[in-house]
């Protein structure tokens, strides 16, 4: 049997039954479609709550001074540890592999004066490094540059809690003078409101001056409460940490086997966070999707089934005039691999659009990938023969004697 | 004279629950080239069975079946397909076209499963076909625009295609009005005296005086087989018949 003839007699039995072969479609269309357009809703989504959470600094990696024993074994707060210096800052600079942003963090409590206006907080001495790593913005101003940083600059850069404070009346901060512990320093910059953050603790509630300043104006110190850093993406965190840990070690000279003297902490708790919810939503769209390529499988099935039963005769027919079993069996295949195919590719279609109307009426994230509609398209062809198959073996064993007589 | 069909004493027993049916005990007749037989019968005796038997989709229990000198007792289905495909055309009460389909291919259908005739072949022998059966003007007609009468043409043409040893009509004319069973007989026996072999089962015994040979069946013996040597020529009869008003 010549495989051209099988395909036309194909092509000529669903031409014949528009209606059948369309509805037949249908299941696998409907299937592909919601399969699409649900992935590309979903991952949308994934991606969306993924740079949300990266927003929260998910890539934030904190070093601290610590570990360190005092005389007698007696362990020391971190702050008053005088292991972290700049020295240990600039080495990461120069030799970190994984970095997107380090920053040095100082700081110091104290009163905030502006004219009659007094506000209890902390100043926090950092480089411009710092806005990167906690996901600030500056909303109004500058944030202060390298060259506030080389020459200790008295500016600072203000929370929207303290310009709440110190200005009630809604004046503009920027250029004013304020005093930190009588030391005068000119606003540069108001950052953006961030709100309070998981702990409950006011993220606006912030004072950030260059390092130096903190260090030779306010505090007169030499050392570091610590050092904040930001891992490339959030994939790399364990690596930048190993990273730190060697640059540490060699500036600290520690043999193999001391103790480290620093510790270092990443956002673990969020980054678990990211992955649980990503892993379950992968796992809820997967078994949604799986539902409705069964589903339209089953449409296949079930209509090719149908429709051995209401061709009998037409099958009696072909065995008749010399249709070998193989024959119909491969006609019946050839239809459903031909219908899946075309089912596959219109519900591409109808699920691509349906997520773009979905992203410009609803404004939901979408992401459509080449690898969720690969994907979807074999499956469906798969499911199609697949399901074709039973049908089609059916009709196949059907005795002419009895189908050529069907009523 | 070449023995087309040979049959030599078949039974056909089938097995219903507990008990054995005897369709056919023991049948046994030639049919030669150029013969026109009708087989006649009640029902239940056989003739369906026989008919069954001789268009290769059955075989019979026991004895022995040669078409146009093959024997097909031990054949596979796979097998009879093809000999069914090579050998027999098939014209059935109930026409049996394919629905929404035009003539033409309608009358190809045969060779599509014959892979040695190709495309444009199987075109020219469809045409020519259906020009032998007075459709030459419907070719691309659909299945479901046509009458009874030129369906059952457009039926024959598909028998006539693949140039058949035999043509094995089941009640050909059982579901045509007086006049157009007549014109499909004036064409059967046309065909008869272009020289082809055909088996015509019926229970209309009208029909057996146009044909050669009439072989009666009952209870699944050959009760009667007479050669006809009066042949009623069915166009004599045709020009009686009161022609269709509507």
């Amino acid at each position: 049997m010549n495989f051209t003839n099988l395909f036309k007699i194909a092509l000529k039995a669903i031409n014949a039954n528009k209606m059948r072969s369309f509805l037949t479609m249908l299941g696998i269309i409907i299937g592909v479609a919601s399969v699409i357009a649900m992935l590309a809703i979903g991952q949308g989504s994934k991606v969306s709550i993924q740079q949300n959470i990266a927003e929260m600094g998910s890539n934030m990696i904190m070093i601290r001074p610590g570990a360190d024993q005092g005389p007698g074994g007696a362990r020391q707060s971190a702050d008053n540890m005088e292991t972290l210096t700049l020295a240990d800052y600039e080495s990461i600079v120069n030799q970190n592999k994984y970095l997107a942003a380090v920053s040095p963090n100082v700081s110091s409590g104290g009163q905030l004066i502006f004219g009659n206006n007094n506000y209890q907080t902390s100043v926090t001495g950092v480089s411009e490094g710092y806005l990167t790593i906690r996901q600030l913005k500056v909303e109004s101003g500058v944030m202060f540059d390298e060259s506030d940083i080389k020459t200790s600059a008295k500016v600072c850069v203000i929370g929207k809690t303290i310009v709440d404070n110190l200005f009630p009346d809604g004046s503009d901060p920027i250029g004013q003078i304020v005093r930190f512990n009588k030391i005068p320093m000119k606003v540069v910059g108001v950052l953006k409101s961030k709100g309070y953050n998981s702990m409950g603790m006011d993220q606006d509630d912030i004072v950030l001056m260059p390092y130096t300043t903190v260090m030779k104006r306010i505090l007169a110190q030499t050392y570091l409460s610590g050092i904040y850093a930001s891992a490339v993406t959030e994939d790399m965190t364990d690596l930048a940490i190993d990273d730190i840990t060697s640059i540490l070690r060699a500036n600290h000279r520690l043999r193999e086997g001391e103790e480290d003297d620093f510790s270092i902490r990443s956002q673990e708790e969020l980054s678990s966070m990211m992955n649980s919810t990503t892993s379950m939503m992968t796992t809820l769209l997967a078994c949604i999707a799986g539902i409705s390529l069964i589903v339209g499988g089953i449409g296949i099935m079930n209509i090719m089934y149908v429709s051995v039963t209401e061709r009998t005769r037409e099958i009696g027919l072909r065995m008749s005039v010399g249709a070998r079993g193989i024959d119909i069996l491969s006609q019946f295949l050839i239809e459903a691999i031909l219908i899946s195919i075309t089912g596959g590719i219109i519900g591409v279609l109808v699920g691509m659009s349906a997520a773009f109307a979905v992203k410009s009426v609803l404004h939901w994230p979408i992401s459509i990938e080449a690898w969720t509609v690969a994907l979807s398209f074999i499956v469906c062809t798969i499911t199609g023969v697949f399901f074709g198959w039973y049908p089609a073996k059916k009709a196949a064993n059907l005795d002419p004697i009895e189908a050529i007589r069907y009523e | 004279m070449k023995a087309i069909i040979d049959i030599d004493n078949i039974r056909r027993d089938f097995i219903v629950g507990e008990e054995t049916v005897h369709a056919l005990r023991g049948v046994t007749f030639t049919i030669n080239e150029g013969e026109f037989v009708t087989i006649m019968g009640t029902s239940g005796s056989g003739k369906s069975t026989l008919l069954n038997i001789l268009g290769c989709l059955d075989t019979p229990t026991s004895g022995e079946y040669r078409l146009d000198g093959t024997p097909v007792r031990t054949m596979t289905k796979t097998e009879r397909a093809v000999l069914r495909n090579r050998k027999i055309g098939f014209v059935f009460q109930n026409y049996n076209l394919l629905a929404k389909t035009t003539a033409v291919e309608n009358v190809e259908l045969p060779l599509m499963y014959n892979s040695s005739v190709g495309a444009t072949e199987r075109r020219e022998r469809a045409i020519t076909a259906l020009t032998r059966v007075g459709l030459a003007d419907r070719l691309y007609h659909k299945s479901n625009q046509m009458s009874g009468g030129q369906m059952q043409r457009v039926a024959i043409a598909r028998a006539l295609v693949n140039d058949p040893a035999v043509i094995l009509a089941d009640e050909a004319t059982g579901n045509l009005d007086t006049r157009t069973s007549f014109e499909i007989l004036v064409l059967f026996q046309e065909l008869h005296r272009e020289g082809r072999t055909i088996i015509f089962v019926t229970h209309n015994p009208e029909i057996a005086q146009y044909s050669s040979r009439n072989i009666v069946l009952r209870d699944g013996k050959i009760r009667d087989d007479i050669v006809n040597h009066d042949i009623q020529d069915a166009t004599v009869k045709l020009a009686q018949l009161p022609v269709n008003d509507d």
